[in-house]
């Protein structure tokens, strides 16, 4: 659902986030504020970044590269949000690179010592695209507090990659290149448990879901954007205004400059 | 092209629009919730629980860190030993290092005498930009070599966001943005690293007050000057037993009348130019963390301690050459320095300082490592030709040259109040895009500087007249 339309996806990435992929894979890293993302975004990309240790250290959206099995990867940093609900100019950036860049896998890095309020961002992120990554960092903090997490039993809930980490030391970022490498070849295809939410709500969806699904023919996923709407979120009617229904007026205009030319 | 139809967007707000009319905000939580409820059920099927011990530990050290009654007390003890341990540490290799450059200088000397060089040419070239070059390495590599990894040290075990929190409550009380602890926190760094850190503060009103007020906290160049003359000037007034800890505890109090002033500044921006109200925000305690030693270290002495003295030297070299030149090419009977300065003298001698000080400050404008240099080439240039080779040195230069304990102390307020650096101003520029709040931004402090510094050294006159 989420890539039915690869190309114009990375038309948008072009030129809505000045990004320019032609062999590359562009790759997400999302994740709430301080659980090590800058860290993992470090060892990735071998960057030497300083990492800090506070909340909202990530303000613009940090990139890198790194190559993995002779294939090239951009790591796009997002900034460092609690939830997708678009809340701030932080959260509502991390969603419209997510929902409208459509990169070919997003990291959902999460803090292992407090996996439950974590888990929220990853979920919501599910909902948008299937190809997600989490990656459980902080391992060896968790288990110092004496917090276990099984991997496997994640993996199978949430129906997507999970790698554990312990990005400082390097621990599992290995496995982590692999997992984005086969999801962004296509090599491994997730799928996501959806979030299936109360009653009042489901009807609130199926009631309007398959008009958006017309309009939007697949270019988003039309079940999220429902529930956008019946969250009230004005800002993604504004960001799809803004990424989807501007491009025709730049080519409008486009042509006009090419026919007074003539 | 059909599917980019406009009309199809308007069919999508109208919907927006009657789910709007239909539910209001009635079903926001309920999805909350759901989600919420949903990740506490993957979590318990995933996550196995064995004690609390380290956790309860964690909030043990919290509560006492960001106490009440401790808080304070506690950040302050940090901080002056930090200091004390920088003082202590410096001096020797100092030493060190003065005598290897002066060592070198002798040889490069001869070396130019045996080339049968020019005399100005050996001027500029030695007296001009390797004495300074050799000053800013031996005065200030020490000190941040092992301040910098110390204040990496508190960052990385995750104090900075407890200070911020002890903060907080006075930054909201000054009606500005509780954020601002921790660009405030950016700016003992580096003040433009502070100034790009307020872009976390989302109200512009409330970004603005913490971006006029970044420069009240000693950024990494000002700090070696102020922890040198804290040294010999504050320090020298007690026994040589107590005088780092009296100096340690001196820098700390600057810097605590540095935070001060940022709060009242903030305040009277906020009743007047920058009205409104400040608006919440949520800080996260993270936990806290076994600092990685090895990161620690290159970060501080890599990014921070290099970067500053390469900034240093890259300005401080070319600034020798101007100042040589200034104070060796003379119009009548004087240098163009001596010229300079005697034209800023009567106005700096209000302020406690005196006119090569003043001038100083301007020509360190591009950076503020280079102060306390210029100010030295100056009273060297002037004719004291003394070789330079500790701290003990430079106090003997400096009281030559007339210095008491209170032109030291208008200094080190002069040094911590005044504009920002030439870079900070820049980035102020860049981030508020207005000349406005950038020329603001450099009067404001400016006129702090010269009223404090004005009240400090009349009321040591009139104290010293009676």
């Amino acid at each position: 659902m989420g890539l039915t339309c690869d190309s114009c996806g990375k038309g948008i990435l072009k030129k809505k986030f000045n990004i320019k992929c032609g062999e590359e894979f562009v790759v997400a890293l999302a994740g709430n504020p301080n659980v090590g993302k800058s860290t993992v975004f470090n060892e990735l990309t071998g960057l030497k970044q300083h990492t800090g240790n506070w909340p909202g250290k990530t303000v613009v959206n940090a990139r890198g590269n790194y190559e993995f099995n002779k294939k090239k990867f951009i790591l796009m940093d997002l900034p460092g949000t609690y939830s997708l609900f678009a809340n701030s100019v932080e959260e509502q950036v991390a969603r419209d690179f997510i929902c409208f860049g459509r990169p070919d896998a997003t990291i959902v890095v999460v803090d292992g010592t407090c996996l439950e309020r974590n888990l929220n961002l990853a979920l919501q992120v599910m909902e948008i695209t299937n190809n997600v990554v989490v990656c459980v960092n902080l391992m060896d903090e968790a288990e110092r507090k004496g917090i276990f997490i099984d991997i496997k039993a994640l993996e199978e809930e949430l129906g997507v990659p999970v790698v554990a980490t312990v990005a400082r030391k390097g621990q599992g970022l290995d496995e982590l290149r692999k997992r984005v490498f086969n999801i962004a070849l296509g090599v491994e295809n997730p799928k996501p448990k959806k979030m299936t939410y109360s009653k009042t709500v489901e009807e609130a969806i199926e009631k309007i879901q398959p008009q958006i699904h017309k309009i939007l023919k697949g270019k988003l996923d039309s079940r999220w954007v429902a529930l956008r709407l019946i969250d009230g979120d004005k800002t993604i009617i504004d960001s799809i205004h803004e990424y989807i229904y501007d491009d025709k007026i730049l080519e409008i205009q486009g042509e006009e400059v090419l026919v007074n030319g003539r | 092209m059909d599917d980019k139809d406009p009309r199809r967007f308007e069919e999508l707000v109208s919907i927006s629009d009657s789910v709007q009319t239909m539910y209001g905000d009635e079903l926001t939580d309920s999805i909350v919730k759901d989600i919420y409820t949903f990740a506490e059920a993957i979590t318990k099927k995933a996550v196995t629980k064995k004690s609390q011990r380290k956790m309860n530990f964690d909030k043990k050290i919290d509560d006492l860190l960001t106490s009440r009654i401790l808080g304070f007390p506690i950040m302050f003890l940090l901080l002056g030993v930090v200091f004390w341990i920088t003082i202590t540490g410096a001096n020797y290799p100092s030493q060190i290092l003065a005598n290897l450059f002066f060592w070198l200088e002798d040889k490069l000397t001869y070396l130019f005498m045996a080339a049968d060089s020019p005399k100005w040419l050996h001027g500029i070239l030695i007296l001009g930009m390797y004495r300074t070059l050799a000053w800013v390495v031996s005065v200030m590599l020490p000190p941040m070599a092992i301040f910098f990894p110390l204040f990496t040290l508190l960052e990385d075990l995750g104090y900075l966001p407890r200070v911020a929190f002890n903060l907080d409550k006075l930054f909201k009380k000054a009606g500005a943005h509780g954020k601002q602890s921790l660009t405030m926190s950016m700016g003992f760094g580096c003040n433009a690293a502070g100034v790009i850190a307020c872009r976390i503060i989302e109200s512009p009103r409330e970004r603005l007050i913490a971006v006029l007020t970044n420069n009240f906290v000693p950024c990494n160049g000002r700090f070696p000057t102020l922890i040198a003359l804290a040294t010999i000037f504050v320090g020298g007034l007690v026994s040589s037993r107590y005088s780092t800890i009296v100096a340690s505890l001196f820098i700390t109090l600057l810097v605590v009348f540095g935070i001060a002033i940022t709060l009242i500044v903030s305040w009277i921006l906020s009743k007047t130019m920058l009205k409104g109200v400040p608006s919440t925000f949520t800080l996260e305690l993270p936990p806290y963390r076994k600092p990685q030693i090895v990161r620690i270290l290159y970060t501080s002495l890599i990014d921070r301690t290099i970067f500053v003295l390469g900034r240093a030297v890259a300005v401080a070299a070319p600034a020798g050459l101007v100042i040589w030149i200034l104070a060796n090419v003379r119009i009548g009977d004087m240098s163009i320095l001596n010229h300079l300065s005697m034209f800023l003298h009567p106005f700096a001698r209000i302020i406690g300082l005196d006119g090569f000080i003043l001038m100083a400050f301007i020509i360190g404008l591009p950076a503020n490592e280079i102060v306390v240099p210029i100010i030295i080439m100056s009273y060297m240039a002037k004719g004291a030709m003394l070789e330079l080779e500790s701290l003990a040195e430079m106090k003997e230069l400096f009281i030559a040259n007339g210095w008491t304990f209170l032109t030291a102390l208008n200094v080190m307020l002069f040094s911590l109040l005044h504009f920002p650096c030439a870079t900070t101003l820049w980035t102020i520029k860049k981030e508020t895009g207005s000349s406005k709040w950038t020329i603001l931004s450099a009067l404001i402090p400016t006129a702090i500087a010269i009223v404090v510094c004005f009240i400090v050294a009349s009321t040591a006159r009139l104290l010293g007249s009676v």
